[in-house]
């Protein structure tokens, strides 16, 4: 008797749901495919849309693109990930996208290159935009050669430089730790652009090269996830407890940034740079640098309104700042916000030293070894985008791991 | 009381339980500032909506449908096998060894999937086996052994993709390196969905049916479950018959994990069970450890799984709604059952 009852139910309920689906009035909610000449672009954010870090940043600029290119609407879905959303691929959500009338989608993160291949590989007419990956660059070593599908990356190795400077300026143990996420070709330089920034700085501000401590510690992705990552909370505090007064952050997210504003508050000198987003200082203004962010709307609001026009053409673009002013939030893909922390003094030597760059300064220029000793550039050699898009190991002078292992 | 009144109160409870736990997920809705009958509009909506999203419902459903079919045998046998996460987990990570040592051969794609297949079931029973070895020889108790295994099992994932099978140079949170698609079971048009992975979770089902149903071996598990002494005394081996239970559920949990490499991911990702162990926990739950409700709720919870994806696109809501309808389900059936008890005890 009892499994046929609970046969009974069963089929009641998915008779319910099935009959409730059918008769689901077919009139459009207000997210599903218009009838104008609205562009609907969509956007898949590996973390959460408001986690103040890089996902923020990319939701942001998708909100610029709205404010700023008549005509266009965004959908998305957040928390992109095999860990929040089990089951689903990103490929999968993007055509949930397209369901929504989605004709550019955009991928944000370099962990979905795997799904905007096969995404783009499998919808032809959806113009797939992947961000930081290099699918589309001829050059590079992954080149896919699908033709509906674009990269876009920021060289967000010069705020890195920026934020190695203001560390440099600021540590007065001389010791700098950099909470990493996971190991790859784009973690890899720009820790090794954060130090090439401090390196230069604390140099310049008179110091000796050998006194300065660099390490880089990994957690294992871009921010926690509990059981699988290292806990970036606990990882900050190793370095703060362990004579590490600046955190760089290269995660999404602002642990580093939160965990020294509690040590701040239990007496001790520490200072953080957070990422990715704007306004990541926020969080904890009174021990922050500065930081380093990405600016996406810009490029973004350029792709949208060539596609509107018809005159897009795919390509992979590593953009830079706009050195005439880099927080121009109209033409400067990647800025650096100064933070509440930042003394008057290094805030002018930080001046300085992006007037430098804006100036032509290359810090990726040789003699440049890597972290095992074998020479990357030599003496007077400057880096290509190839040398240093896939940088194989850290630089010599930093410590950490620099291969998965 | 007669048998047809009490079967329509049986009824009569069930359906109380669906709608108390509707009520319940309504008011939660409620309490976040959202509709609830929008949300749910927007569930079935993206869950039967067209054939691409039933199909994507079926990919879901199969290995939950694996999964739940193993775990019949263990409950049946009075156990809980809450190391089925690290059960699929190690099927897949068989799968892809298999795969990754066979995938530059000249063998035929079809044999290095069957092979993979193979791998898959072993990888599984092994690790059930694990489990079933420490509760029927070590004593330790099957849940906290299966929740250790669980973690052993992560941590294996994680230094595989990161260590021994990482990709060239990098260490990706997205995986090993994707599988050549030579190497994917084949799918239904431009759908996600296999009928090979289908056939099979309809196979693992029915199997599982006729073994609790009409053997005598399926009779003597259920014995040993109902009374282990009482079992033993009447000449069942009750730890063979234990360790044969776990070995049977990992083969399931293996083959789950088998689907999820060759039909859905394509590779080894850090969260391959997708937490279909646990969720396979809850169905055998909801369907009162009975096979025949087993491809029904499954399908219930797959279809709540995929039409919840449109919460977050549509309504700005989190997703794991999906997650406290379906808790709530099985919290109010249970409660709904006891009530139940207490009315037709009195009576």
């Amino acid at each position: 008797m009892q499994k046929r009852l609970w046969l009974i139910v069963s089929l009641l309920v998915i008779a319910t749901m099935a009959l409730t689906a059918c008769t689901t009035p077919a009139t459009p909610t207000a997210t599903e495919a218009p009838v104008d000449e609205t562009l609907t672009f969509g956007m898949l954010l590996v973390g959460p849309y408001n986690d103040h870090g890089y996902s923020e940043a990319h939701f942001v600029g998708g909100q610029y693109v709205e404010a700023n290119v008549p005509n266009t609407k965004m959908v998305y879905v957040d928390k992109v990930n095999s860990a929040d959303r089990p089951g689903t691929t990103p490929a999968q959500l993007a055509e949930e996208l397209v369901a929504k009338g989605a004709t550019v989608v955009i991928f944000n993160s370099d962990d979905m290159k795997d799904s905007a291949h096969e995404f783009a590989k499998a919808h032809p007419d959806i113009i797939t935009i992947h961000a930081s990956g290099d699918g589309a660059w001829k050059d590079g070593k992954d080149y896919q050669n699908i033709p509906n599908l674009s990269n876009v990356m920021g060289r967000m190795e010069y705020g890195k430089m920026m934020a190695g400077c203001a560390a440099a300026l600021t540590t007065k143990t001389g010791q700098i730790g950099y909470l990493g996420p996971l190991i790859n070709d784009e973690t890899r330089r720009l820790a090794s652009s954060a130090y090439l920034g401090a390196k230069y700085c604390w140099a310049k501000a008179g110091n000796d090269p050998a006194a300065l401590k660099f390490k880089v510690t990994w957690i294992g992705f871009w921010f926690n996830i509990p059981g699988v990552t290292s806990d970036p909370t606990q990882v900050a505090d190793d370095f703060y407890n362990s004579g590490f007064d600046v955190v760089i952050s290269g995660i999404d997210t602002t642990e580093g940034l939160i965990e020294a504003g509690k040590m701040k508050a239990a007496g001790k000198e520490v200072w953080a740079i957070p990422y990715d987003y704007e306004k990541a200082c926020q969080e904890g203004a009174d021990v922050c640098l500065g930081v380093p962010y990405f600016n996406w709307g810009p490029a973004y609001a350029k792709y949208i309104k060539a596609i509107q026009a018809g005159t897009f053409t795919t390509g992979w673009e590593w953009l830079g700042p706009d050195w005439t002013n880099i927080n121009n939030p109209d033409t400067s893909m990647v800025g650096f916000d100064k933070g509440a922390a930042l003394s008057a003094d290094a805030s002018t030597a930080l001046d300085s030293f992006i007037a430098e760059l804006a100036g032509g300064l290359n810090l990726w220029t040789g003699p440049i070894n890597l972290q095992d000793g074998t020479p990357l550039l030599a003496d007077g050699v400057v880096a290509s985008d190839l040398e240093v898009w896939y940088l194989p190991q850290l630089l010599e002078g930093m410590e950490g791991q620099s291969v998965s292992q | 009381m007669p048998k047809t009144s009490s079967r329509w109160l049986g009824l009569l409870f069930q359906v109380g339980a669906v709608l108390l736990a509707l009520l319940f997920t309504s008011i939660i809705l409620l309490l976040v500032g959202a509709k609830p009958f929008q949300a749910y509009e927007r569930i079935i909506y993206g869950a039967f909506s067209d054939m691409g999203h039933i199909s994507d419902v079926l990919v879901v459903w199969v290995p939950l449908v694996l999964v739940s079919a193993g775990l019949l045998i263990t409950y049946s046998t009075g156990l809980w096998n809450i190391g089925i996460e690290g059960q699929i987990a190690l099927g897949a990570i068989f799968t892809v060894w298999a795969m990754r040592l066979l995938q530059d051969s000249s063998i035929p794609p079809v044999l290095i999937i069957l092979v993979g297949f193979l791998a898959g079931m072993l990888g599984g029973a092994l690790w059930a086996a694990l489990a079933g070895a420490l509760r029927v020889f070590g004593g330790v108790n099957e849940i906290f052994g299966g929740l250790g295994l669980n973690f052993v099992s992560t941590a294996l994932t994680i230094w595989l993709i990161f260590g021994p099978w990482k990709r060239p140079g990098v260490g990706s949170m997205s995986g090993t390196v994707p599988f050549d698609t030579s190497l994917w079971l084949p799918m239904v048009g431009g759908s996600r969905l296999s009928l090979w992975s289908l056939g099979l979770g309809i196979l693992g089902i029915v199997v599982v049916y006729f073994i609790l149903q009409g053997t005598y071996f399926g009779l003597r598990l259920k014995a040993v479950g109902k009374n282990p002494r009482a079992a033993f005394l009447m000449g069942i081996p009750t730890s063979s018959y234990m360790m044969l239970a776990f070995i049977l559920c990992g083969v399931f949990a293996g083959l789950a994990g088998a689907v999820q490499v060759t039909g859905v991911y394509h590779r080894l990702i850090p969260s391959i069970s997708s937490g279909y162990g646990f969720l396979g926990m809850l169905v055998a739950m909801l369907v009162n450890y009975q096979a025949i409700g087993a491809p029904f709720v499954a399908f219930l919870f797959a279809a709540l799984n995929i039409g919840s994806i449109q919460l977050p696109i549509d309504l700005k809501l989190d997703s794991t709604l999906s997650g406290v309808l379906q808790g709530a389900l099985v919290l109010f059936v249970l409660l709904m059952d006891g009530v139940r008890r207490r009315v037709l005890h009195k009576k």
